[in-house]
């Protein structure tokens, strides 16, 4: 394993209370293997415990609220990584209307289609329409805007957005803001939000007060996770500066297809599973294309991401869960939990 | 001639077909092809090979798709610019001009490649 892999890995957690003291826990990330513990932070100090004792039962209390992410449908893709995506969209739709807490909405981080083909939305459109939640948040991935500078993403999913379609958005006090980082990609580059949507973001967010927590998502990771394959994106630290002055930050991002995260200070990074197909962890594959895992392993390797907002510890809670068997618990692959507290 | 002797013949011409391949050198286009040479680039695993190809003055580079993935392939200063390439598909340009052409895959900004026309 590279030097490089192993600062990813070796991932700092801090708690920054109200005391001004910094307790700082360690944190190695079990994200690469997946190997199913289930991380609280509290006071600082990580500890696992497993995946069937979840939020559900306090959830929906006062102004708790949930809801979940969903990434990388790629509805047109039928390779054989995974011939049918439409089908384990479905699956995951069935996943989250089983939940036993509703979530308020539904946030998918891009690549909803492989080839921005009208036909290909239609496809997802019919799929999304048996989630229970019928409040969808999206952003587009550099596969809905293959065609016309997205024209066709902009037109069913942008109404209301600006630019190539970023926006921000109110919930039960929690400030959501969809970032767009595919658009107008430079030679050489990774992810880019660019000026105009820079200064957007900067005067959305001004004279908030410190204490809103903040939820950031886009496609393209907002942080540098490996620039080989382009999965950073060059001006995301303009965007962070923004964010620095509050209490809570979450970043959501897809586009990796695999669970990745990263705390740093009052910023938690968190990349989900794909619908559709896994990609190789960064560095173990001549390239980032779709990996071909055994047949009955593919529903491990894709899932959902359930993120939990909890008034009494002013903390959200995030939860992946596989399409596959999720009460394997602590034994099972592909399931990580991160509870971060900023309390 | 002997019947080994007919197979070395095989053997050598077969060869000398693929050295030319291997070495891009100028071929003969299928016939919807314009009538100068071409040159291949081949996209595999999210990147352009060659990476830098050099040919002639009206010579038709062929970019092939061979990824489950689909790319682009637009040239940076603006000369050309593919539709979106999906697995297999083709795109072609016919370089009338001598220069250097620098171009990349707008959907994946990493891959970059360069054409130096003579």
């Amino acid at each position: 394993m590279t030097n490089k892999n192993q600062d990813l890995i070796d991932q700092r957690l801090q708690d920054l209370n109200n005391d001004g003291v910094d307790r700082r826990g360690f944190l190695k990330c079990m994200a690469w293997a997946g190997t199913g513990l289930v991380w609280t932070m509290s006071g600082g100090i990580p500890a696992s415990r497993a995946f069937a004792k979840s939020y559900g039962k306090d959830a929906g209390k006062g102004g708790d609220f949930s809801f979940v992410q969903i990434s990388d449908s790629h509805i047109g893709f039928n390779k054989p990584a995974n011939p049918d995506v439409t089908a384990t969209l479905q699956t995951a739709i069935n996943k989250i209307n089983a939940m036993p807490h509703k979530p308020d909405f539904i946030i998918h981080t891009g690549d909803l289609s492989q080839l921005s083909k009208p036909s290909e939305f239609d496809t997802l459109d019919q799929a999304l329409k048996a989630a229970a939640a019928k409040q969808i948040y999206f952003v587009p991935g550099e596969h809905d805007m293959l065609t016309d500078n997205g024209q066709e993403y902009l037109q069913r999913y942008g109404k209301g957005t600006k630019g190539s379609g970023w926006y921000s958005f109110d919930h039960k006090g929690v400030h959501f803001v969809g970032l767009v980082n595919v658009a107008n990609l430079k030679a050489g580059g990774m992810g880019s939000l660019g000026h105009e949507q820079l200064e957007w973001l900067e005067a959305d967010l001004k004279g908030r007060p410190a204490s809103t927590p903040i939820v950031l998502f886009a496609h393209i990771p907002l942080w540098t996770i490996y620039p080989d394959w382009g999965w950073g994106t060059d001006d995301s630290e303009q965007a962070l500066s923004y964010v620095k002055r509050f209490g809570s930050v979450t970043v959501l991002n897809g586009h990796i297809h695999q669970i990745l995260q990263k705390i740093e200070g009052k910023v938690s990074f968190h990349t989900a599973m794909s619908t559709a197909f896994p990609q190789p962890a960064p560095g173990t594959a001549p390239s980032a294309g779709p990996m071909k895992v055994p047949a009955g392993q593919l529903q491990r390797v894709l899932g959902i991401t359930d993120v939990n907002y909890l008034v009494s510890g002013s903390s959200l809670a995030i939860v992946d869960s596989p399409l596959g068997d999720s009460s394997s618990s602590a034994s099972g692959s592909g399931l990580v939990v991160v509870d971060s507290l900023f309390g | 001639m002997t019947a080994r002797k007919i197979w070395i013949a095989g053997l050598a011409t077969t060869g000398m077909i693929a050295f030319l391949l291997l070495a891009g050198a100028p071929r003969v286009a299928a016939n919807n092809q314009p009538s100068g040479p071409s040159a291949d680039v081949k996209i595999d695993n999210f990147s352009f090979g060659p990476q830098t190809l050099t040919v002639s003055v009206g010579t038709t580079v062929v970019w092939t798709n061979r990824d489950d993935i689909p790319h682009t392939v637009v040239s940076t200063d603006g000369v050309f610019k593919s539709k979106v390439r999906d697995t297999d598909e083709k795109f072609s340009y016919t370089f009338t001009k001598a220069g250097t052409y620098p171009y990349f895959c707008s959907v994946h900004p990493k891959m970059t490649g360069k054409i130096v026309v003579q």
